[in-house]
C-alpha cells in the first residue's frame, strides 16, 4: 500500500518514489543489467532462465514477457531502467514514448514537431476525466 | 586563486550525442537546434576554462538501484564515458581535476554539505552531451579541452533535492573553489532538462512559457528559481523536468548579478525542450 501524495493528481504519471523503488528493486536491476554485451547475449538465448536470476513477481515478469510497457512502470519499473529492456530490443526513447502513450511512431513524433504535448488540459487527472 | 568566471546551462537529451556521434547535425531536424550552440562554441573558445564543474545526472547507467547517492562528487583521475544499452559514446575519456576535486570534498563538507565521493565512476550522456555541444566534435583519440569535476545529482528517484538545496550547495562550491590556491578559470554547468516527459501517458509534455520563464529567472532572479516546489516541476514541466534542479547548483555558484551573454531555447531533441543559457560573473 501506497500513502496518498501531493503529486498522485498529476495525469497518466508515475512518480518513481521510494515506494515504487521498493516495489520495483528486482525489475530494475534486470533491465540495467542489459547495460552489459554478455547480458544481452544471455537474455537473447534463454530469456526464462535469464529472468530467472532476478527474483522478481510473476506479474513483473510476464508484463517483461509481454513488453506491457506502462505495466511495467505500475509495477515498479523506471523509465530510465525500462528504457534499457527497450534498448535491448532497438527501440528508441522517442519510438518507446510512442509505444505508452497509444499512438504511432509517426503520430508522435509530428506532435513533437508541433511542439509537444501543451500543458493546458495536462495538469491535474480532473481534466482527463472530462475528455 | 582558482575563480568561477561563467554558469552555462544547458540540456542533456542523449539523442543529441547519437545526432553529433553520426554526423547528422546539419539534417533540418537537427540543423536549428545546433545552430543555437555556434556562438557558444566561439565564447568557450574565447574564454577557455581550465576546469568545468559539471552538474549532471547518472541516467541508471554508472548507478543501479543498489544505491542512489543524492550528491556525489567524483574525484578520480578519470570518467570513462558508459556504455548505455547501445555502446559507449565515441568520445574521449574525461579527466578530472583530482587535488581541486578533493579540496572542494573537503570544504563543502566541512560546510555541511555531506557529498559522496566516488573514486570510479563512468559517466554518461548527461555528462558528455553537454561537453559535446559546448566544445563540437571530439572523437574517441581526442581529448576534451579542459579538465571536469563531475558532480553527480540524483533526479531519477523522487525525491530529488529542493531546488533550495541545490542552490545552497551551488554557494558552497562558489566558497570551495574561491578559496582554493591554484590560478585556475573555472566555469560551472548546470545541466539536464528543460519541460520533458519520458515516460506513461503524459510523455511529450513541453511547457514553453514555464521554460523561458525559468531562464529569465536563472539570469535575473534566481531566488524566485530556488523557491519552486517539487510538485511545481512534476506537474508543470513533467517528470523528467526536475532535473532543472541541477542549474540551480550552477546559479548558486554565480554572483547574485551576473550577465546574460547568451540564450538559446528549441523544441524538440526527441521528447525534449531544449534550453541553453550562458551566465557571465563579474570580474
Amino acid at each position: 500500500m501506497r500513502d496518498e501524495k501531493d503529486y498522485d493528481d498529476i495525469p497518466g504519471t508515475f512518480v518513481f518514489d521510494a515506494d515504487r523503488s521498493r516495489e520495483g528493486y528486482h525489475l530494475n536491476q534486470f533491465c540495467i543489467s542489459l547495460r552489459t554485451q554478455k547480458a544481452r547475449d544471455a537474455m537473447k538465448a534463454d530469456p526464462e532462465d535469464y529472468m530467472s536470476r532476478f527474483p522478481m513477481t510473476e506479474d513483473q515478469k510476464q508484463a517483461i514477457r509481454d513488453r506491457a510497457w506502462n505495466r511495467l512502470l505500475e509495477l515498479g519499473g523506471n523509465i530510465y531502467y525500462t528504457s534499457k529492456l527497450a534498448a535491448f530490443d532497438g527501440i528508441t526513447f522517442q519510438d518507446l514514448a510512442a509505444m505508452m502513450t497509444g499512438v504511432s511512431r509517426d503520430e508522435y513524433r509530428d506532435m513533437m514537431l508541433h511542439g509537444g504535448r501543451p500543458i493546458e488540459g495536462n495538469r491535474s487527472k480532473s481534466e482527463w476525466e472530462k475528455k | 586563486m582558482a575563480r568561477i568566471t561563467a554558469g552555462v546551462g544547458c540540456s542533456h537529451v542523449p539523442a543529441i550525442g547519437v545526432a553529433m556521434d553520426t554526423g547528422i547535425t546539419e539534417q533540418p531536424y537537427w540543423k536549428p537546434l545546433f545552430d543555437g550552440f555556434t556562438k557558444s562554441r566561439e565564447w568557450m573558445k574565447e574564454n577557455k576554462p581550465d576546469v568545468i564543474f559539471l552538474v549532471y545526472n547518472d541516467h541508471c547507467t554508472a548507478f543501479d538501484a543498489s544505491c542512489i547517492p543524492t550528491f556525489a562528487l567524483g574525484c578520480a583521475a578519470e570518467f570513462t564515458p558508459a556504455d548505455e544499452g547501445w555502446g559507449p559514446r565515441p568520445v574521449p575519456v574525461v579527466k578530472g581535476h583530482q587535488k581541486l576535486a578533493s579540496h572542494i570534498a573537503q570544504s563543502v563538507i566541512l560546510d555541511e554539505f555531506d557529498l559522496t565521493i566516488m573514486n570510479e565512476m563512468e559517466v554518461d550522456h548527461g555528462l558528455t552531451v553537454p561537453m559535446s555541444v559546448m566544445f563540437g566534435e571530439h572523437g574517441v583519440d581526442d581529448e576534451w579541452p579542459c579538465l571536469v569535476v563531475p558532480l553527480a545529482v540524483n533526479v531519477v528517484q523522487y525525491p530529488a533535492p529542493t531546488g533550495r538545496r541545490c542552490y545552497n550547495l551551488g554557494k558552497a562550491i562558489r566558497r570551495a573553489i574561491d578559496s582554493y590556491p591554484e590560478d585556475l578559470n573555472v566555469m560551472i554547468f548546470g545541466t539536464g532538462g528543460m519541460s520533458h516527459q519520458l515516460q506513461a501517458e503524459r510523455a511529450g509534455l513541453i511547457n514553453p512559457e514555464w521554460d523561458k520563464r525559468f531562464l529569465d529567472y536563472m539570469a535575473t532572479d534566481p531566488e524566485a528559481a530556488a523557491n519552486i516546489t517539487h510538485l511545481e516541476y512534476l506537474r508543470e514541466t513533467g517528470s523528467e523536468g526536475i532535473e532543472m534542479v541541477m542549474w540551480l547548483v550552477m546559479r548558486g555558484a554565480l554572483d547574485e548579478k551576473v550577465t546574460e551573454v547568451h540564450r538559446h531555447y528549441h523544441v524538440p531533441a526527441s521528447n525534449t525542450a531544449v534550453g541553453h543559457i550562458i551566465l557571465e560573473n563579474h570580474a
